[in-house]
């Protein structure tokens, strides 16, 4: 912890987050606001009933651009690149060699020959630099972007975007583009709800996070919400639910490698992937729903019925949508079934958990 | 008269008849937010000094509350399991946790009064 604290770094908005009365906590090497004065109930609900603001500006934005960056990122990523339209979005993923994953990424085509890379805060130095490594066989550069970045989430973002004067309506969900020289906005987010991600220059960002809270429909929402939201849409959180252990056939994120792009195999990971896919994963990622009112959080070991260690909760709190505690987490591949019934020890006491679709609370994204 | 002691932990204890009640301060409550499972002890459990006795879960994290004191516990706020969020609303009043039979009541002169814990929390 110590040791951390002289590098934490601060948002460029951090004087904002102040001033509405934000409460603070380090997160990724990052000095964030975890909540505001109406607390984390009342941000969460109110992002699923209105809009909610947040500021995302530790995440990292690289633009990549060349004549070969199409084919750098389908080596880097298990993604065809050339196969996205200017303007699509797709979530994918950075792999290792044995097909760990290294961090989940959203990847924008802005034009024929320049990418928007969106990375986590904890892996951005990680992953820049694995990114330039791959990059050293094609003809491309990656560049990483100083932006104040935020999420307009909730089923007002739309209008509340016309409003402030940013015409986004002819966006499906998984779509972006550059509204100005510097900008770049998606429809996409990590809350389960219709939404925007916009990133703008750092001089632009006081004035547009300004605009938008004019709106009464809008409100700051901190991390903390952030996180029950996700939790809810069953979003995976990099470190949590994946990190370099884990792989996208266990995880349950195949949906996310094309079959094409499986089978041409050029990715880093492709033939750790092809292994692991044939001999069927130990274990797998799903929703879990304990019984009861009680949280049931990261870390906590899942038993069966017979007192067998099956598993473990990699993300658990309570949804205030759902109305009731929920995780998500690992458990043997033959038990990964909705409605399978398992005990969670929770400082020795065994609670009952069942296994659950994901996500707990519907998507609401707007199809293109 | 009760008379009303705090902790560094941010705990209150209101002493009457050789009868504690326990809490979380309000200052405790507001860092914590919101509460959404209270995960109370069995009666009759003999408590020392340091005890882990009851565990505060918001929707972030989980936190124990401690017994200030030694003695045993007389009672527990049994309507915090349906309506946890009274930490939050009433955590000096219908928000307390539990209540024990203190075994030495002379522990309670090394806990604060209200004056030395507003100077802790400033």
């Amino acid at each position: 912890m110590s040791g951390n604290e002289q590098t934490t770094k601060t948002l460029p908005l951090q004087d904002m987050h102040k001033t509405a009365g934000a409460r603070f906590g380090a997160f990724a090497g990052w000095l964030m606001p975890i909540s505001y004065p109406a607390g984390v109930m009342k941000e969460h609900l109110h992002t699923r009933a209105h809009a909610g603001l947040f500021d995302i500006s530790h995440m990292r934005l690289f633009e990549v651009s060349g004549p070969d960056v199409a084919a750098f990122l389908g080596r880097a990523c298990p993604l065809d690149a050339d196969a996205l339209d200017i303007g699509q979005s797709k979530y994918t993923l950075l792999l290792d060699e044995h097909a760990g994953i290294l961090d989940d990424l959203i990847v924008t085509r802005l034009g024929a020959h320049r990418f928007m890379v969106v990375a986590n805060a904890g892996n951005a130095a990680a992953d820049e630099k694995h990114l330039k490594a791959a990059a050293q066989d094609f003809d491309c550069t990656l560049e990483p972007l100083e932006r104040v970045f935020l999420a307009l989430q909730g089923p007002d973002a739309e209008e509340v975007l016309v409003a402030a004067g940013i015409d986004a309506t002819h966006l499906g969900f998984m779509q972006g583009f550059e509204p100005r020289p510097g900008w770049f906005l998606t429809r996409s987010g990590y809350t389960g709800e219709d939404g925007f991600e916009i990133a703008v220059p750092v001089e632009d960002g006081a004035a547009l996070a300004e605009n938008l809270l004019a709106d009464k429909r809008v409100q700051w929402v901190g991390l903390a919400a952030r996180d029950s939201l996700r939790l809810e849409a069953g979003l995976c959180l990099h470190g949590h639910d994946i990190d370099p252990s884990t792989d996208p056939v266990s995880a349950a994120l195949m949906w996310a490698i094309p079959k094409p792009v499986r089978e041409k195999g050029v990715f880093i990971g492709a033939e750790a992937l092809a292994k692991k896919t044939a001999a069927g994963p130990a274990e797998k990622r799903v929703g879990l729903k304990p019984e009861g009112r009680q949280p049931v959080r990261d870390g906590v070991e899942l038993f069966s019925e017979s007192g067998e260690r099956v598993g473990r909760v990699t993300s658990g709190g309570f949804g205030p949508s759902a109305e009731a505690p929920v995780a998500i987490g690992y458990v043997a591949t033959e038990l990964a079934r909705p409605g399978i019934r398992l005990f969670a020890d929770v400082r020795g006491n065994r609670l009952p958990i069942t296994v659950h679709s994901l996500p707990f609370v519907p998507h609401r994204y707007r199809k293109g | 008269m009760a008379t009303t002691y705090f902790t560094e932990d941010h705990e209150w204890i209101s002493v009457e008849n050789g009868v504690a009640t326990i809490g979380i301060t309000d200052y405790a409550q507001e860092q914590l937010g919101d509460i959404v499972f209270v995960e109370l002890p069995e009666k009759g459990r003999a408590l020392s000094k340091g005890d882990a006795t009851v565990v505060v879960e918001s929707v972030k994290a989980a936190s124990d509350v401690y017994a200030p004191v030694d003695g045993e516990i007389a009672d527990v706020n049994d309507k915090l399991s349906s309506e946890p969020a009274l930490v939050n609303s009433a955590a000096a009043g219908d928000g307390w946790l539990w209540k024990m039979k203190l075994s030495d009541e002379g522990q309670l002169s090394g806990l604060m009064d209200e004056a030395a814990y507003k100077k802790l929390i400033g």
